[in-house]
Parts: C-alpha cells; sequence; structure tokens
C-alpha cells in the first residue's frame, strides 16, 4: 500500500497550531509534516518520547511504526522502508546510536534517504540515561568506517527541533544521504511554545524518482532526470526497475565491484562530492552581534542558549560579545569560521562535552585568531556565569 | 520581566503536569515566552522531583532558573532539597500537611491543597488546586488563561473534577494572601 501524505489528516492529528510542546514531541510533529510513513525504533532515554509520540501518531495518518528488537534492527528497517518508498526515521541516543554505526555507513553507501534523530546523552556507553550532552558530534560524522560526508544538525529551541527535522527530511530526499538531528537530552526534555507551520509556507523535497526507460536504466551514476546533479533517480522497490542494492563497492550499475579501484574512486567521489559541491548552499548559522565583535561565541544546540545569555550580560557591561549559532553542523560551515576568525581576536567554543566541534573550528580558524574550548560535562548545560568567566567578566 | 517558577514534590503528584499547564497558560493563552523544563530520579514514584519555569516577555537564552521568584513545595523532601537559591523576595506556597516542617524564619503562604482535593473527592487533583492556589497569589498569569490551560491539559473524562479543583484552589490562594 502506497503512503498518500494528507495534509489535512496530519493537522488533524497533531493539533492546535500554538503548542506548549517537549522538544522530542517536535521531533516527531515535524517528521509528520515532512510526510514520515514509517518510524522504526527502540526506545532508550531521552529519546523516547519520539517513538512514544510515533506510535501514538504515526498510524493515525496512514503510517507505519514499528517497535524493532534493537538499534541496528531499527536502522535496518528503515533503510528498508526507504527502499520502498517510504519517507523513513528513527530516534535514539548515544547507546542506540553506537549499535546503529554500522547500517548508517551502509545507508551512505547505497544512497538511502532517511532521518536519525540522536537525542545525546552523556557517555561513553550508558552514561547517564537522563541527562543531556552533546558527545556524539564528531560520531555523526566519523563514526561509521569509510570516506563520507555526514549531514547533521543542532536545534536549539524546540521550534526548531520540529523546524530541523523537516530539513532534515528535505536534504535526505536531495541528496539521498542519511541525515541526523543532534539534539540532546536538555532540548529533548524541554518545553517551549511552537508554532505549526501552515502548509503553504512548508517547502517539502521529495526524492526525484527514476522515469527513465528500463534499458538505458543505470542506477548508481549521475541524475538522468535532473542536468548536472550527482544524485541518482531513486528506483524505488515495486516499481519495475531491478536494482542490485550492496554495500561493497559497487560499479554504475551496482554490481559489485570490489577489485577495481577506479570503480571505487568514482563510487565514493561521486557520494561525497553530491554534499560537498553543495556546501556552501548547506550552511545554516544565526548571527548575533558579530558586526563589532571582538570575541565571539562559536556553538550549537542546546549550548547556544547559555550562551546567548552570557553574550547579552557580558555587552551590557560593555564588552563586545558575539553569537555565531550552528544550526547545522556538518557540513562544517568552514568560510563562515574562517572569515569570522580574521575579524575578531578570539572564538570561545562552548560544547557539552570535552571539545569536538572546537577541533573543525580550530582548523578553520587557521591561526587567525585564539580558540578556546569551554567544556561541560555530567549532564548539565554551561551557566552563564561560567561562560562569563570565559570573557573576564564578573 | 523575567520571573521564575519551582515547583516540587515527590513523583507521581503530577509536579510536571503543573509546571506545564503554567508555562502553556503564559505561552500559548497569553502572549509571555515560556520554557518548562524538570528533572526527577528514576524512580516512577516517589522521591524529589522538580518541575521549572521561566516566563518572560523577552527571548529566553539559558532555560534553567538562575533564581526562584516562587517556590511550591509539596512534599517535605523536596522542600528541603529546592530551596538553596531563594532570594529574599521569593513566595514560598507550601501545603501545610505535606510539608509540616516548614517554619524556616520567613513568611509561607499556606495552601492545604491536598485537603481540599480530597474533600472534592480525588486527591489526585492536588497538582491543579496548588496549580490554581499559587498562580492567585503570584499574580502573573490570568485566572482565565490558566484555567484554559488546565481544560487543555486534564483527561477529557475528569474536566469537571478538575475545574473544581483549580476554582478551590483560587478561592484558597486568594485567603492565603490576606492571612500574610
Amino acid at each position: 500500500m502506497v503512503y498518500k501524505r494528507d495534509p489535512k489528516k496530519i493537522r488533524e492529528v497533531l493539533g492546535n497550531k500554538v503548542q506548549f510542546l517537549l522538544g522530542d514531541m517536535a521531533c516527531v510533529y515535524g517528521g509528520l509534516l515532512a510526510g514520515v510513513s514509517f518510524f522504526g525504533g527502540y526506545p532508550i532515554t531521552p529519546a523516547s518520547e519520539v517513538a512514544e509520540g510515533m506510535a501514538r501518531m504515526l498510524p493515525r495518518v496512514g503510517g507505519t511504526y514499528i517497535q524493532m528488537e534493537d538499534e541496528i534492527g531499527s536502522i535496518a528497517a528503515v533503510i528498508g522502508a526507504a527502499w520502498g518508498g517510504a519517507k523513513s526515521m528513527t530516534a535514539t541516543s548515544g547507546p542506540g546510536f553506537s549499535l546503529m554505526m554500522e547500517n548508517y555507513g551502509f545507508a551512505v553507501m547505497t544512497e538511502t534517504p532517511c532521518v536519525i534523530v540522536n537525542v545525546q546523552r552523556t557517555g561513553p556507553s550508558t552514561g547517564q540515561p537522563t541527562l543531556g550532552a552533546q558527545g556524539d558530534m564528531m560520531q555523526a560524522r566519523y563514526g561509521t568506517h569509510g570516506d563520507l560526508e555526514a549531514l547533521a544538525f543542532a536545534p536549539s529551541t524546540v521550534q526548531e527541533c520540529l523546524d530541523l527535522t523537516i530539513e532534515a527530511f528535505n536534504l535526505s530526499e536531495k541528496y539521498r544521504n542519511p541525515v541526523c538531528v543532534m539534539t540532546d537530552g536538555e532540548m529533548g526534555h524541554l518545553r517551549e511554545r511552537i508554532v505549526i507551520p501552515d502548509e503553504k509556507d512548508l517547502k517539502l523535497i521529495n526524492r526525484v524518482e527514476a522515469t527513465i526507460s528500463k534499458n538505458k536504466y543505470i542506477p548508481f551514476t549521475n541524475s538522468q532526470t535532473v542536468k548536472g546533479s550527482k544524485v541518482p533517480d531513486f528506483p524505488t522497490f515495486g516499481i519495475g526497475y531491478h536494482t542490485y542494492v550492496t554495500g561493497l563497492t559497487h560499479n554504475e550499475k551496482g554490481f559489485p565491484a570490489t577489485d577495481k579501484q577506479k570503480d571505487h574512486e568514482r563510487l565514493v567521489k561521486r557520494i561525497t562530492e553530491k554534499i560537498t559541491d553543495d556546501a556552501d548552499k548547506l550552511v545554516k548559522v544565526e548571527k548575533f552581534n558579530l558586526d563589532d565583535a571582538d570575541t565571539v561565541f562559536v556553538t550549537y544546540g542546546a549550548s547556544a542558549r547559555p550562551a546567548e545569555t552570557a553574550m547579552e550580560i557580558a555587552r551590557s557591561k560593555g564588552k563586545k560579545v558575539g553569537l555565531l549559532t550552528l544550526k547545522i553542523v556538518w557540513p562544517f560551515p568552514e568560510k563562515i569560521v574562517a572569515k569570522l576568525a580574521k575579524q575578531v581576536d578570539k572564538i570561545i567554543v562552548p560544547e557539552m562535552n570535552l571539545g569536538q566541534i572546537y577541533h573543525p573550528v580550530r582548523e578553520a580558524a587557521c591561526g587567525n585568531c585564539e580558540v578556546e574550548v569551554a567544556p561541560k560535562i555530567g549532564g548539565e548545560m554551561h551557566l552563564p556565569v561560567e561562560l562569563l568567566k570565559y570573557l573576564g567578566v564578573k | 520581566m523575567k520571573k521564575e517558577i519551582r515547583i516540587c514534590g515527590f513523583g507521581g503528584q503530577g509536579v510536571i503536569l503543573s509546571g506545564f499547564i503554567i508555562g502553556k497558560a503564559a505561552a500559548v493563552f497569553m502572549d509571555y515566552n515560556a520554557v518548562q523544563s524538570q528533572s526527577y530520579g528514576p524512580e516512577a514514584r516517589g522521591g524529589a522531583a522538580r518541575s521549572e519555569v521561566i516566563i518572560s516577555d523577552e527571548k529566553i537564552g539559558y532555560p534553567r532558573p538562575t533564581g526562584v521568584d516562587l517556590l511550591v513545595a509539596m512534599s517535605q523532601e523536596s522542600f528541603d532539597t529546592y530551596r538553596d537559591d531563594l532570594n529574599k523576595d521569593t513566595k514560598i506556597v507550601i501545603d501545610p500537611d505535606l510539608v509540616p516542617k516548614h517554619d524556616i524564619g520567613r513568611p509561607v503562604y499556606k495552601v492545604q491543597a491536598q485537603k481540599i482535593a480530597e474533600e472534592l473527592g480525588n486527591k489526585i487533583v492536588t497538582n491543579i488546586v496548588m496549580v490554581g492556589a499559587s498562580m492567585a497569589i503570584f499574580g502573573l498569569i490570568d485566572e482565565e488563561a490558566v484555567k484554559k490551560a488546565v481544560l487543555d491539559s486534564v483527561p477529557k473524562r475528569f474536566l469537571e473534577l478538575n475545574e473544581k479543583a483549580y476554582q478551590k484552589g483560587v478561592e484558597a490562594g486568594k485567603n492565603a494572601l490576606k492571612k500574610i
């Protein structure tokens, strides 16, 4: 049975346009608005409310919710559903994200569109289940083996949990790549006012389905429909194309070519370049008080909240402090940070880890300004006063 | 304007729902920004639980309280645990039956929320009585906005009971105000 997105039904299930909503639930709303029709997951604190919300709402709009036996099964089911034509999604936290890493790479290699919400908690291992952290930021980028380009968002408000989940679906459909929404236990369990966007304001992207005649069809090459696109057209299972889908290095026809250097190079360059070619378009940042700033916070996700408060307090005391909040962390907005580094004396990177996004910031800054990490671990976000110390403000 | 509210009790009393209702009243039924956060132990019931709400007419950055303008306590343990960061103007509202040791050398507003709920036939609505009382005492959110938020947040089959509980709470709050 083919799922047909029914805006009226979705809005009926979501309810009032303005709500006071939990961050995790906002990811559910974003998914439903984007047209998700399959959720495969395994409950884990602090991401369980995403599964709970999906279990309650997705069947009511005609979609399918499956609780799998574990996170390995969850991502596998999500990948299978995507090949069946669904916009598909899962949600987890650190321990589950670790289990998903192998099939995350499989989704990259087979160019499968899907969305993974990671409501980060502290680690390593099972860590502090109920508390937030940002310790998986590098895992989203480098956690699975081999060369790949990651796509990852980091919401810092509940509204952004909703909006960026929609965006995550759009990018996954556009680039045929898994996309991570890297939220955290603080955001996931926070309630704020949200406004559900009107249907006319929603910009939804759907994958380009293969339409070329079957004898001319080549499954793993540049689009045969959209000129200049390195993203192959999608041969949904069941519409008549025969497609061999494998995680092994494959030639353009999809068949294993494991001993061919050229085939591997062509494949992996295409699946990385389809994203790096668009790196400038993929930048999504919010800038506060950058024009006259000599010191700037560069941060993302929940950490942007205390940073904003610290900036305001510092400004009220005459300090020229700015804030750059990254909404997309991967691909990393290298050019923006590089330009900023030439303009300011110091960049401070507050993170709920011991220093992860600090590294690409420092790389982009390339010695043009001082870069300091402001780490906080243990399941709490920074207090604004803790960040003020980095600014020399009492 | 920025006000920070902390509601605490033991797990199962509905302190999270209370915070949710107050936040919703401010953010959905009035024109404020509001953030509600929570923390609780791993227990399903029991243990000290707290729910915190920040209400502001400006954008809210750091989403957890840094001071408390209103403390509502519904258990002794939570009252003892969560009152370390009060300032001299913090309004304190307690249920004297649930927080018997509340003599801390400053005025506290006393509302027998559990007793009122029991008189209504179900102590499950103790938290809603407390929402009514504490909001009447605090005075930031319109009575009607809180009422809408209560009715919007409780199970449909218990609307009447909750409405009564809210109303009784508001009355009790107004009475408590007269005593200080």
